[in-house]
Order: C-alpha cells, then structure tokens, then sequence
C-alpha cells in the first residue's frame, strides 16, 4: 500500500522490541465479541490511477458552474479566483499544518490569521473579528447564542428578521432551541412586510439582520440600531456576499455589534457548499464573549514581534463546560484563501469587482424587466435580486436546464411555504455580457 | 564557476552570530505584515473597467476608503512563500501530536477534490446537475456506515466538535420526542477532550464527570454507583465518552458502559477522534454505540490546513437516525434526491439543520479517496502500523521517560511528567527542546488526569528508520534533562523562527488587529 512505509521486516523487529508475539496483541483490550475476524466487506485497495478514474466518472456526471450560464447566489457565489490563491493554499507548510499550538513554528499560520482578522475587520468596520468559524450559517448561530451570554440570561428573546437566509435561520434556530433562546416563529417567516423595529422590546436580547437580505435588498441598519440599543438589544448584522461590503455601507458604520457572515465570496471556490469561511467581528467590548480562536500580537524572548492564539481562556479546551462555544477547528486553510485573494485585490481591486458585480446585475435586471411573465421585485440590490415568475419558478429552472442555462434558485427550495413563483438570481464579474444574453433568450422562450 | 585559487572550503564557524540588517536570516526571510507594506491603490488582479453607468444600491454606496492594503501578484507570492517557510508541517517532519492524528495527505486527494464536477458546483443549482457530487454522498455514507456498522450518517458536520453537536442534538430530540425531556444529564469522563463537555452545555444539557481508575480507564466502580438501580426513567440522558480513550487506551469495560447507560434509559455518545485505531478492526456499532462522529481530518487524512476546515460525519444507531439532520441524499427516482427538509423526513423527525448547505464537499471528496486508495485491506494495515508506532515508541523510551500506564497502548502513547522529577525542567521545556531536534512537539498538558501529560501519535506515516531518529532524540532529552542540563531546555527553541513567545502578555492586552501607527499613538495618549 503506498501510503504505508512499513514492510513485514520492519513490522516484525518492532513486534520483537514491544515484546508481544503477533499485532492481535495489541488489540487485547477489545472485547472478545467485538473483534473482526477478516476484512470487512468493502473493495479493497486501488492504485492511484483508479481511483482518480472513478472520481473522474462522478465528476463528470455533475454541471460545472463554469461550463455554463450560471446565476445561482443566494449564499454561495462563483467568483473568480486568482491562480495564485490555490496555489499557495496548497504549500506543504500551509496546508499539512495543525492549528498554530506552538507559536515558535507556526508564525506563517498565525501571521495570516492576523492579516485575516484585520482585514475583516476593515471590510465589516468593525473593531475586532475572529480566527474563522465553519460558514456564515453556523457563525450567526454562535452570534445569537454570544448575544444571549452579554445578556447574562435575563433577556429570553431572539428577533430573527425576515429576509435572513432561511438556512441561516434555520441552523440558529436549531442551536438556540436546547438553549431556551425564545425565537419567534413568526419573525422568520419569508414575509418582506414585516416591520422588525416594531418587535423589538426589553426582553430582546439580538435582532440579527441580513443585508443585503436572502431577496438581495440592501437594509437601512441604522433605526434598527438605534431602537435594538434602546432596548439594550445587540443588532447581529449578517451578510452572505463578502463582497458586497465593498460596495454598500458596512454594517460597522451603521451600528452593528456583531457582524457574521459568510466569506466565501473571496477566494473560495463553491465545492457544493463548503468547505466555506465564517467571519466574525464584534465590537472591542464584546471580544472576551466572542467564540472561536483568535490571534494576538505578542514578543518574542528576543523582543521581536510575534503572534499567539490568545484569549483561550474563552474556550473549550481550557474552560470546558463554561467555554464560550465547543468550536475548535475551524477553517483556517479557507481564511488563508480568502486573506491571499484580499492581498491580491486591495481597496483598489475589491472596489472595482464590487462595481463590476453589480453592474453585471443591473445589466441582466435590465433584460430580465424587458421579458412577459417576469418582473424584478427589488427596489435596491448588490448583485443578486427576486425577480416575480407568472408560474412557479422551479418549473422555470428545469425548463432552462433544458437549454443550457442555470437560472438560478427558486425561493421555494429555501423555504417549502415561501412563495413559489419568486427565483433568486445572481450575477457575478463571471456572468459574460453572452451569459446575460442567453439567459434573456432562454427565459423569454420559457414563459412564452 | 572557477574555483581554482579561491577557497572553496570554509573557515571554522566563531559562535557569535552577527545581527543582519534586513532582519532575515538567510532562507528565514523578515516578513512585515501586508499592511506595512501594501498600499491601497496598488493591485494583483487585472479587472475589465465598470462602465459604472448604473446604480441600483439606493443611496447605501459605501464612501471613503476601506484600507485594505493590496500587492502585486509577485510581492503576493512572496510573501505568503515566506510566511510559509515559518510553518512546520507533516510534510516536513514527525508531527506526533497526540489526539490530532497528522498523517500523511496524499495529493491525490487534493487532485480530485479539484475535479470540477465536485469543486465548481452550486450547493443549490438543480438537483439533476449535480448527481455526481450526490454519489460522492452516497458511496462516502456506504463506507462510513459499514466501516462503523451503524444503520445512518449525518454527513453535514463541519468538524468533529460540530459532530458531537449533531450527536447530541439527535439523542434530545429522541428523548424529546419520547416526552423524556427530563433527562438531562449527561455523564463526561474526566479524561474527556474539552470540547465534550462544552457541546453537552451547549445541547441544553448538565454534565457529571466520572473519574478515571488507576489505570487510565473509566473508574468502572464509580460509574455503577452513579447507575445502578436508577432505571429508564432516571435523569440520564447519555455518557460521551472517547474510544480508544484519551489516555490512548481501549476503554475494556465498553459494553458494560453501555448496558448500564442504556439500563438508565441514556445514549451513547462515542467521541470518535480517535477511531483510526479502529478502523478494519473494530467497528462501533458492535459496541453499543448510539452516535459517534468522526474527523475526515484526522482519521481519513483531509489536511488540517493550519486549523481546518474539518468534517465530522457523525453515525447514528437505529434509534436516532430518524431525528437525523438535513439535508441528506436519498435515492429517487431519476438518480440521487436531497432531503432539505425536515418536514421531509420520515415522520419530520429530524432534529433541523446544522449549517447552510451540505457540509464540506471538498473533505468528503478527499476522505472518500484515501478509503478507496486503501481499501478494506488497506485501512486495516493502516490501523495496525499506526498502533504498531505507537507501540513501538512506547517500549523505546519507557526506560528514560516515564509511562503513564502500565500495559500497551493504542494509536498512542502517553507519558508523564515524573522521569523529569527535580531536573528544574517541565513539559514545556521538554516540548520546547523537541522544537529544536526538528520535531513538533507531541500534545502536551492533555489529558488533564496525568501530570504534565506527553501524548504521543507517530500515526502509520512514520517510516521505522524516521521513528528510530525520533527516539534517538527524544532519549538523548531525557538524558540530557535528567544530567541537570535546564539552562539549554529552559532557553529553548533557539533554532525556531522565533524564540519562546510571550503568551501572557499577549492575553493580558489583547492586540487583535493591525492599526494604523497614528491610531496606535493616539490610543496611547
């Protein structure tokens, strides 16, 4: 097997030094009813080349996004990412590291960590951001159940507005539920005219916000600050579109205690929905009940700057039943991925892609309000929006599979009670003026 | 070049070192943050000029700068190649860190989640366009299960503390839904990762700690004392409990736990960090666990990238698979369909959704790889050779160094701090050294139940020649700490990039960020 270096020689000196007889020997504290005799019943080993063949079956069983026209968004956004990304990514010493434990052989790890939660902080205009959690979904989770902590346990209600990613909803609620975090139902329903100022009271602990929302309309954050504040309430500001930050007011400037998000966007390719990057910032004040990892600046024994994951007296392994949050690995190799992209982009680079992001979606909003049967719902928008089908929009999807466009995400799939004939679409630096157009041509003969 | 009249052969070292000015040391390159050296307006990608003709933000555009220093494709490679050369990696050398299983990462793997009907797809494009990635769900399920014979899989995850969350999260909904929802405590070993008892908390749930015996396994007199006679009815909703054990031993009395937990109407949740002890030899299900996850980065070798991202399918018994998580893949009529759902699921018992989409794609793809590569012949090897290591190091080094334990161990090996008894030098010290012999050090200060823990996990990576230099070291440490030599541990590394960091003070005033110079002078005002 070529993964294993030892041969029967060397197995059999080793054998000798242990001083047992045979390997079942050290499988003596298994209990004897347990013990497999024999293999187990699955297909034994391949050489490289096969196996790379029966990946290579599979794979070509699934529709890139790059193959086609593509307008799926609505959490996962296909970006380009420069060659030079995945190719550091994959550096032996980035990629076959564990979490930075010992600082002293670790600096390149934790050096991009560093990098990683100062540009997060810059892009959110917040003070402080984290090491990474799994994906925006779980990081607003954790952000609602931090809130609840700075609460101390004497608020009992989350506010989830509508226009949260139902998914993002969902993967609270489910966190929030064994902690007897009070969520309205009512308040995550798919509705967008439901004012969430006016559900906000003394008993609100969080009011998190997406913006831009699931139907891509940017939010006015700053009343819903002010009256969360009020309250004594913390806005939870959520995004799924990194790079709609460069574009549109931070969530920092507007009030927001804590942002979460997804960061994907920057770096990190769609690998049918993850391995993807949460971000995490707070407020200064709020950072000893953040989750997660973090990285410090510190010296060294010579009094040279260097860097220690620090605060650990938040986390699990230190503080065990009283941690902040059971998470421990997280997802640095992606935050590497999105610190390089961010390196390579600059303000420069990550304002024009933002500008070309939405002037791709303006373009393909203006053929889409030219087409019978289809309307764009959004008063304002990024770089995904709602566009209103006169018939259900999954019908519409697979029509357009049929001819070669990928439309994009019917609201339905999201959530089985939304409405049916609403269809999320995204356009990206990666939708070609041709893409555009296709799709125009594709849904006009879909709805005719 | 010409060598003839010049020395080719060089004058014996001095030992004083002179100062550089650039600051780099040869190959170890100074390395300023992007920040102190990229500028704003300075980029690495060429992008076609808006027209920026249109607007549809509504009076939101964002003003002034963001301060996002940018480099030039060249000064980007730079700087991140230098960074890297201050990272140790299993790629370089022995990376023997207990519990965190670095074995080697085949780059097939890395090929293959590449492949673009894996990497380039939508995690909502339609259903009939991604059948592949849906069979990479289906078959990575068929081999987790009957590698664990346990009926279900959760496959969505994201690490193995996510995983004993969906563990955890399924046996509550169980009771829940068997209106037991006075079952609430949770019995956690002490020897336990910190992460069990922080996700039974999370889960709602209180935790009771058992003690360890004497021998580094569940204090068996001590858990029947807390069980038995409590019948089904009683408060106990579960034990979580690591098998091999942290301690890097067989918990022997396993089935016993389980009938006494599940005598007390509880689930057993198994935390399976360390089930590449297992894997092709013993298989959980026959063990009477209920739910146990497993890291695709530990066990099945997807890297750990510096801290991730990780994946923890976790396996369910009959009696929870039904609360399980959405989404999952399930057969339909034209090919493979998802479950995204819960009200979808059977009898809408599953418990919800634990992250936005389904889990990390890009960790099954590669795990799926490495099981194929080996197969079920292979992964038995596998499991041999990594307890054969650490075996193999145990018995080399219980002369100079002190076993936790007494008897052979697993995947690894533990050992204390007592051989380092009135020698002035500490774990720390000891961990350090290892740094400068051009190692990782092993995990140190766990478990919690042994002095100045030393766990050791060579995996089956290790070559014996590579193990014998490890051992050689090691000794020669051992030696040298006990010949009264502290000054040398207590100084280093002196080899690192970097001397011994000030962990304290890093803590004491957190500095989290970059800031501008005229930010920092104005704080400090």
């Amino acid at each position: 097997m070529r993964y294993l270096p030892l041969n029967a020689n060397d197995r059999a000196q080793m054998l000798d030094v242990i001083g047992v007889k045979s390997i079942d020997d050290l499988f003596n504290d298994v209990p004897k009813s347990a013990r497999l005799k024999g293999l187990i019943d699955l297909p034994e080993h391949q050489s490289e080349q096969s196996v790379e063949q029966f990946f290579q079956r599979l794979s070509n069983k699934s529709t890139p996004a790059g193959s086609l026209p593509f307008f799926c968004g609505a959490g996962a956004y296909k970006h380009h990412i420069p060659a030079t990304v995945d190719h550091l990514i994959q550096r032996s010493e980035f990629l076959t590291a564990y979490t930075p434990y010992q600082p002293e052989i670790s600096q390149g790890t934790l050096q991009a960590l560093f990098e990683f939660q100062t540009q997060v902080a810059l892009l959110t205009g917040m003070e402080v951001a984290n090491a990474s959690m799994y994906d925006g979904s779980t990081a607003c989770a954790e952000a609602v159940v931090m809130a609840h902590r700075v609460a101390r346990g004497k608020k009992s209600k989350a506010i989830l507005a509508p226009g949260l990613h139902p998914h993002y909803a969902a993967a609270t609620q489910t966190l929030a539920s064994t902690l007897n975090i009070k969520i309205d139902e009512r308040d995550t329903r798919m509705g967008r005219d439901v004012n969430v100022i006016d559900l906000i009271d003394d008993d609100t602990s969080c009011v998190v916000v997406q913006s831009p929302n699931v139907f891509g309309e940017i939010i006015d954050l700053k009343p819903i600050a002010e009256k969360a504040h009020a309250h004594k309430a913390l806005l939870i500001a959520v995004f799924t579109e990194p790079v709609a930050l460069a574009a549109i007011t931070p969530p920092g400037e507007q009030g927001a205690d804590i942002v979460v998000g997804e960061g994907q966007g920057l770096g990190v390719g769609l690998a049918f929905g993850g391995p993807h990057v949460g971000l995490f910032a707070c407020r200064q004040k709020l950072v000893r009940q953040m989750p997660g990892r973090v990285c410090g600046e510190t010296v060294d024994a010579n009094g040279d700057r260097g860097f220690v994951l620090t605060l650990s007296t938040r986390e699990q392994h230190i503080r065990r039943e009283k941690a902040t949050s059971n998470i421990c690995t997280n997802s640095g190799l992606c935050c590497l991925a999105f610190t390089i992209h961010m390196s390579l982009l600059g303000d420069a680079g990550i304002k024009q892609l933002a500008a070309l992001n939405h002037e791709k979606a303006c373009d393909l909003a203006d053929v889409i309000d030219g087409i019978d049967g289809a309307f764009v719902e959004n008063e304002t928008f990024f770089n995904e929006f709602a566009v209103r089908l006169d018939r259900p929009a999954a019908q519409v999807v697979d029509a357009m599979v049929e001819k070669g466009v990928i439309a994009g995400v019917p609201l339905s799939r999201l959530a089985p009670d939304a409405d049916e004939n609403l269809l999320l679409v995204c356009a990206t630096e990666t939708s070609s003026d041709e893409d555009i157009a296709a799709f125009g041509t594709a849904l006009k003969e879909v709805l005719s | 070049m010409k060598t003839e009249g010049r020395p080719t052969s060089p004058v014996a070292a001095n030992g004083n070192l002179p100062q550089t000015v650039s600051g780099s040391k040869a190959l170890d390159q100074a390395t300023k943050l992007i920040f102190e050296t990229g500028t704003p307006r300075r980029t690495g990608v060429d992008l076609p000029t808006p027209k920026g003709t249109k607007s549809r933000l509504g009076g939101h555009a964002r003003k002034g700068e963001i301060g996002l220093p940018g480099l030039s494709e060249p000064e980007t490679m730079r700087h991140y190649v230098r960074l890297s050369q201050k990272n140790y990696a299993i790629d370089l050398g022995v990376y023997p860190l207990g519990s965190c299983t670095m074995k080697h990462n085949p780059r097939l793997n890395e090929k293959i989640a590449r492949m673009p009907g894996f990497a380039d797809v939508h995690p909502l494009q339609p259903i009939q366009t991604a059948q592949g990635a849906l069979e990479v769900l289906s078959v990575l399920s068929h081999w987790l299960m009957t590698l664990c014979n346990m009926p279900a899989v959760a496959l969505t995850p994201k690490a193995g503390a996510h995983g004993e969350l969906c563990g955890m999260m399924a046996i509550r909904a169980r009771l829940d839904h068997d209106g037991a929802s006075h079952k609430r405590r949770v019995l956690v070993p002490e020897s336990a990762h910190g992460t069990n008892p922080a996700t039974a908390v999370q889960c709602g749930f209180s935790v009771d700690e058992i003690p360890a015996n004497a021998g580094g396994r569940v204090d068996m007199d001590a858990l029947r004392a807390k069980l038995e006679g409590l019948g089904e009815d009683s408060d106990i909703a579960g034990i979580m409990l690591t098998n091999p054990n942290t301690c890097g031993l067989f918990e022997n009395d396993i089935i016993e736990i389980a009938d006494l937990i599940h005598a007390a109407g509880g689930y057993f949740y198994c935390d399976g960090a360390n089930f590449n002890a297992l894997v092709g030899r013993v298989r959980p299900g026959d063990l009477g666990v209920d739910a146990m996850h497993i890291n695709l980065h530990k066990t099945f070798s997807t890297p750990h990238g510096g801290g991730g991202p990780g994946s923890g399918p976790t396996v369910l018994s009959e009696a929870l698979k039904d609360h399980a998580p959405v989404p999952y893949v399930v057969a339909g009529k034209d090919g493979f369909d998802l479950v995204e759902h819960p009200t979808n699921s059977p009898g809408a018992k599953s418990f919800g959704r634990m992250c936005a989409f389904h889990g990390n794609m890009g960790m099954y793809t590669r795990a799926l790889s490495y099981m194929m590569s080996h197969g079920s012949d292979g992964l038995k090897q596998a499991t041999e050779d990594a307890v054969l290591n650490a075996n193999y190091v145990q018995a080399s080094l219980s002369d100079v160094m002190t076993t936790a334990f007494e008897g052979t161990c697993m995947h690894e090996a533990l050992f204390d701090d007592r051989f380092l008894k009135g020698t002035g030098v500490e774990t720390l010290d000891f961990a350090k050294a290892m740094i400068d012999e051009g190692y990782h050090p092993m995990t140190m200060y766990f478990p919690l139940v042994v002095h100045g823990a030393m766990l050791i996990e060579p995996t089956e990576s290790e070559s014996k020649g590579e193990l014998d230099r490890f051992i050689q070291s090691m000794r020669s440490l051992a030696t040298r700490a006990k010949a009264g030599d502290v000054e040398s541990f207590k100084q280093a590394p002196v080899y690192a990039p970097m001397r011994r960091l000030d962990e304290t003070r890093a803590a004491r005033k957190p500095v989290l960020r970059w800031t501008p110079p005229s930010d920092v002078a104005e704080a400090a005002e």
